[in-house]
């Protein structure tokens, strides 16, 4: 009796799960209908984005979703590939724990500090550097870059570490440098993990709000140049859902979160099913 | 120049290329660090624990609303969060184990630990607060609530999946029921890792802004209904760092700091915890 009760409970809270992760896209879609039926794809190809006069277009919020996820994986990939192999192939036992550390400490951090950081130290640099308000395009994909960098380099290094060391030895006893190996052995090894690992951290990217909305201006304008202050889906929705007036505004912030929710959906399963099963199901 | 010394002197630029991308994100990583413990404790003092938040200039001004608000929301999202994580983790180890449905929920809430918090905000918004009509306490803490139950299910399902399938065995032969066996041995033997599951759980929704930004909003005033609006650490800090006045700019800091050190140790004594149960 009270196993039967126990074993239902388990149950149910595991179907809430699947349960709640449906009701999202549902009542997303819901609320999103009166933008749909209003703007239908002009929503998505119209940077007109005036509440005054209800009309809502969200191409600069897409645009700029994805231009500075863009800039933040050009920033971050080739610098936490080269942290990986540091980790993984260069450095001594002392360095690589005390890197560990100091990545549990960036996690450790919330996104809304890097955004403050951001804001104070690094947007006056770039101001300094390239002039204009140093809000805006470039500032965000930097800060981004900051942000998913430690994540990046771990589960990069995670992936390069899962190399046989048979493989490895067999290769330097062939006479390789330490780049032979990497290049001819541990990258093709871990290929599948290491563009599952970029493209996992590509999806956390995409849907990162705080540490993007200071830096990056809230201007619905797509941008001409790559310091002109602009928008992206977080940053819209953080700045203006809790001042939205009308029940079409509210329905047009509502289409681009779930938009922000598909494109990230899809961007981690892409990244989890196809690249990172063979290691998940290995273990 | 022969064919062994282009390789090594190739060798050579891509060491050096590795290793200064590695001093390039150690750097960035102490100027924020050095930033946020500069800022962050040049700001403290005891005025924020005593006094709540006041207009801008006001010397009186400190941050117990929002410490007292934070650790209410958490609070209250780890009491919705926690038993349903656990039950689900237990579900997917002990019943659901290898079953379709089992894999399905795994990857589901995998995909959900990614998902951005903001889309869970919105989601709660049109759930909590258009029917309620206001903002609430409640609606912040079943957002993070939302959020953790992923973390807390992976880690519980895990956990208990390093129990050994013989002292289930064992309690079995005795005559004991399932729900018996997984409370009084499977539990027992992952209680360490069950703990660490929810203290990263707690420390991951803690540092959450964006899903509170309009589920409990804020209030620059000490509350504790939790049918109104409450602040919290992160909005707080949100408000005051873009505000334009610096004495609320550096009490935001002093937030950052004081959330940061929290989180902190929440992932250190997790992480002992499993350590200590692990040697055991």
């Amino acid at each position: 009796m009270i196993d039967k009760i126990f074993s239902n409970l388990t149950r149910f809270s595991a179907l809430l799960i699947l349960v709640i992760v449906a009701w999202i896209f549902v009542e997303l879609y819901n609320q999103s209908l009166e933008a749909i039926n209003a703007f239908g794809f002009d929503f998505i190809t119209k940077d007109e984005w005036a509440p005054n006069v209800d009309k809502f277009g969200a191409y600069a919020a897409i645009f700029g979703s994805v231009a500075s996820t863009f800039l933040a994986m050009l920033f971050a990939i080739p610098i936490a590939i080269g942290v990986a192999i540091f980790l993984s192939e260069i450095a001594h036992d002392k360095i690589k724990g005390f890197f560990g550390v100091s990545v549990e400490l960036l996690a450790a951090i919330p996104s809304v500090i890097y955004g403050m950081w951001g804001l104070f130290y690094f947007v006056p640099i770039i101001r300094d550097l390239f002039g204009g308000m140093g809000i805006g395009l470039l500032s965000a994909g930097i800060v981004l870059s900051i942000m998913i960098l430690p994540f990046m380099a771990a589960v990069t290094r995670d992936a390069m570490n899962t190399t046989p060391d048979i493989l490895k030895e067999s290769a330097y006893a062939l006479g390789g440098t330490q780049w032979d190996v990497i290049k001819d052995v541990i990258i093709p090894y871990a290929r599948a993990g290491i563009i599952g690992s970029i493209i996992l951290a590509l999806g956390r990217a995409i849907g990162e709000t705080m540490a993007v909305t200071f830096v990056m201006g809230n201007v619905h304008h797509t941008p001409s140049a790559i310091t002109d202050p602009t928008t992206s889906i977080p940053v819209t929705l953080a700045n203006e859902f809790a001042e939205a007036d009308s029940s079409l505004y509210f329905s047009s912030l509502f289409e681009l979160a779930l938009l922000l929710l598909a494109m990230s959906f899809v961007v981690i399963a892409i990244a989890k099913f196809y690249f990172l099963r063979k290691e998940r199901r290995g273990v | 120049m022969t064919a062994v010394q282009k390789r090594v002197l190739i060798n050579k630029i891509v060491l050096g290329l590795s290793t200064l991308s590695a001093i390039i994100a150690i750097a960035f990583l102490f100027w924020i660090l050095g930033v946020l413990v500069m800022k962050g404790v040049g700001a403290l003092n005891w005025d924020i624990f005593i006094f709540e938040g006041s207009p801008p200039g006001y010397a009186e001004s400190g941050l117990k609303h929002a410490l007292v608000g934070q650790l209410i929301l958490v609070s209250l999202a780890t009491f919705i969060g926690v038993p349903f994580g656990i039950l689900a983790g237990t579900y997917l180890s002990e019943y659901g184990k290898n079953s379709k449905l089992a894999h399905a929920i795994r990857d589901i809430s995998d995909i959900m630990m990614s998902a951005p918090s903001i889309v869970i905000g919105a989601f709660v918004y049109a759930i909590v607060v258009m029917p309620m009509g206001h903002f609430s306490a409640w609606a912040g803490a079943i957002a993070l609530a939302i959020i953790m139950i992923p973390i807390i299910l992976r880690t519980t399902d895990d956990m208990l999946q390093l129990v050994p399938g013989t002292l289930r065995e064992a309690a079995f032969a005795l005559g004991a029921p399932k729900y018996k066996v997984i409370m009084d041995v499977v539990y027992r033997g992952a209680k360490a890792g069950i703990l660490t599951g929810v203290l990263l759980g707690i420390a991951r929704v803690g540092g959450e802004t964006a899903p509170l930004l309009f589920t409990s909003f804020n209030d620059n005033f000490f509350t504790t209904d939790l049918n109104e609006a409450m602040p919290s650490l992160t909005v707080t800090m949100f408000n005051y760092a873009i505000s334009p006045y610096e004495d609320w700019q550096q009490l935001g800091w002093a937030a950052a700091f004081i959330l940061s050190m929290f989180i902190l140790g929440l992932n250190i004594v997790g992480r002992l915890i499993l350590f200590a149960g692990k040697r055991k």
